[in-house]
């Protein structure tokens, strides 16, 4: 019952899906099953990061409830979520400070506290790649060698001062970087990986949909 | 300047130094602005899917257009919750089974048709004299590039020989490839380095010389 049931559900579920394909979407009932079912799965998905939310809010109230170590910045982390989340349910007729629209509470924590800090934490990240490519980009092997006059090429190409740099050596070189480098080796890899994860995405819903795989029910 | 002006700049001044602050080392500043990203974070992603589709695709369709099967989808969703309960989690499989079958069935087909079909046309139609010489090189670099790529991840035998030859082949492609995306995020991550920079040296000084001026 805990496991045959979802297996047949998993395997009706893609069946009607995978026959679904085959029919005209506006003529036959199968063909307009498809949009329908596909929001329901965007409802359920929607309900799994609502879910997300709210295990967050467990975790972090029986932190602060315990006092266990570092309690007070948990009880920031559950009084933010709540800062965001209050607002954003309650029904924007009550207030315009309510919602999601602009100049609600939720656009301006959005717009000067979070967006702002996400900014910060990616641009430091330039700082820790810069110091994990000053160990990792040793000319050590042909490899490594391509690796790192590449990354220095694109690096140079991608701002107006290393490209008059690059065109000061040869004009043809920043014209060259784009046409050979990244349209060519690095787009032929990006093909071989998007045609490689698409053949194993292909063979794991066979997997999901004949009961083979069955590691998403914690198994 | 307006004092909400002022607010708005110095604290987006204050998160932005605070977490700035960690190059240097942990501290309480930073620990405590990482923690309300964290926060607004999660409870940014709950107003919009609350909005988004809670409301606008489940909600409103059911009260407003006679949508009712929608609770359907509602009570898987709520299904997912039983997780809390170690002696009812199993429940929730039943709402996983159902998007986990879904997407396996959507993704059977579309994968194949829509990402490998296209990806091999585009490769292989791109060989041809008609563009010139320039092109044909290219073409070959491409269609050499995506076969050895794919050889190299091929594991189901030993690459040795001429697979390991052409396996060979797509390390150097994959290094090129790996280099040109490395280049891109490090100038990605130092154009917003630039934005706060420039922020903290526009904006936030030039409010406090606004306010002494």
């Amino acid at each position: 019952m805990k496991t045959t049931v979802p297996i047949i559900a998993a395997f009706l579920s893609g069946f009607v899906m995978l026959l679904a394909f085959f029919f005209n979407p506006e003529t036959s009932a199968l063909g307009k099953l498809e949009p329908e079912v596909l929001s329901w799965v965007t409802i359920v998905g929607g309900f799994t990061l609502l879910l997300g939310v709210v295990s967050i809010v467990r975790v972090n109230y029986s932190s602060v409830k315990r006092k266990s170590s570092g309690w007070g910045y948990k009880l920031a982390t559950l009084i933010s979520i709540f800062a965001m989340a209050i607002p954003a349910i309650v029904p924007v007729r009550w207030s315009s400070l309510f919602g999601t629209g602009t100049g609600s509470i939720y656009d301006w924590l959005f717009n000067y506290i979070d967006s702002p800090m996400m900014s910060t934490m990616f641009a430091m990240l330039a700082f820790y790649i810069a110091s994990a490519a000053f160990r990792a980009f040793r000319a050590r092997s042909a490899e490594a060698t391509l690796l790192l006059v590449t990354a220095t090429l694109v690096m140079l190409w991608r701002v107006p001062m290393g490209e008059a740099f690059l065109s000061g050596i040869h004009p043809d070189i920043p014209d060259l970087i784009n046409t050979y480098i990244m349209n060519g080796a690095n787009m032929a890899v990006q093909r071989g990986i998007i045609i490689g994860a698409a053949l194993g995405a292909a063979a794991m819903s066979l997997r999901i949909m004949l009961g083979i795989e069955r590691t998403y029910m914690g198994k | 300047m307006s004092l909400i002006e002022y607010t708005q700049i110095w604290l987006e001044a204050f998160v932005t130094l605070s977490l700035f602050s960690f190059l240097y080392k942990d501290n309480p500043c930073y620990k405590i602005t990482e923690h309300v990203f964290a926060g607004l974070s999660a409870g940014y992603y709950f107003g919009l899917i609350w909005h988004a589709v809670i409301l606008q695709q489940m909600i409103d369709p059911m009260f407003d257009n006679g949508k009712w099967w929608l609770f359907i989808p509602g009570i898987l969703g709520v299904l997912m919750f039983s997780r809390f309960s170690q002696k009812y989690s199993w429940i929730s499989r039943l709402s996983l089974a159902f998007v986990m079958g879904n997407t396996a069935g959507i993704f059977l087909l579309s994968e194949l048709h829509g990402k490998v079909l296209p990806q091999m046309q585009s490769t292989m139609l791109s060989l041809g004299f008609e563009n010139g010489l320039g092109s044909f090189v290219l073409a070959v670099i491409v269609v050499a590039g995506v076969i050895s790529t794919l050889t190299y991840f091929y594991f189901s035998r030993e690459h040795k020989g001429l697979l390991g030859g052409v396996a060979r082949v797509g390390i150097w492609f994959i290094m090129i490839s790996f280099g040109a995306h490395f280049g891109y995020t490090v100038m990605a991550r130092i154009s917003l380095l630039i934005g706060r920079v420039q922020f903290l040296y526009f904006d936030w000084i030039g409010s406090i010389i606004n306010l002494f001026s």
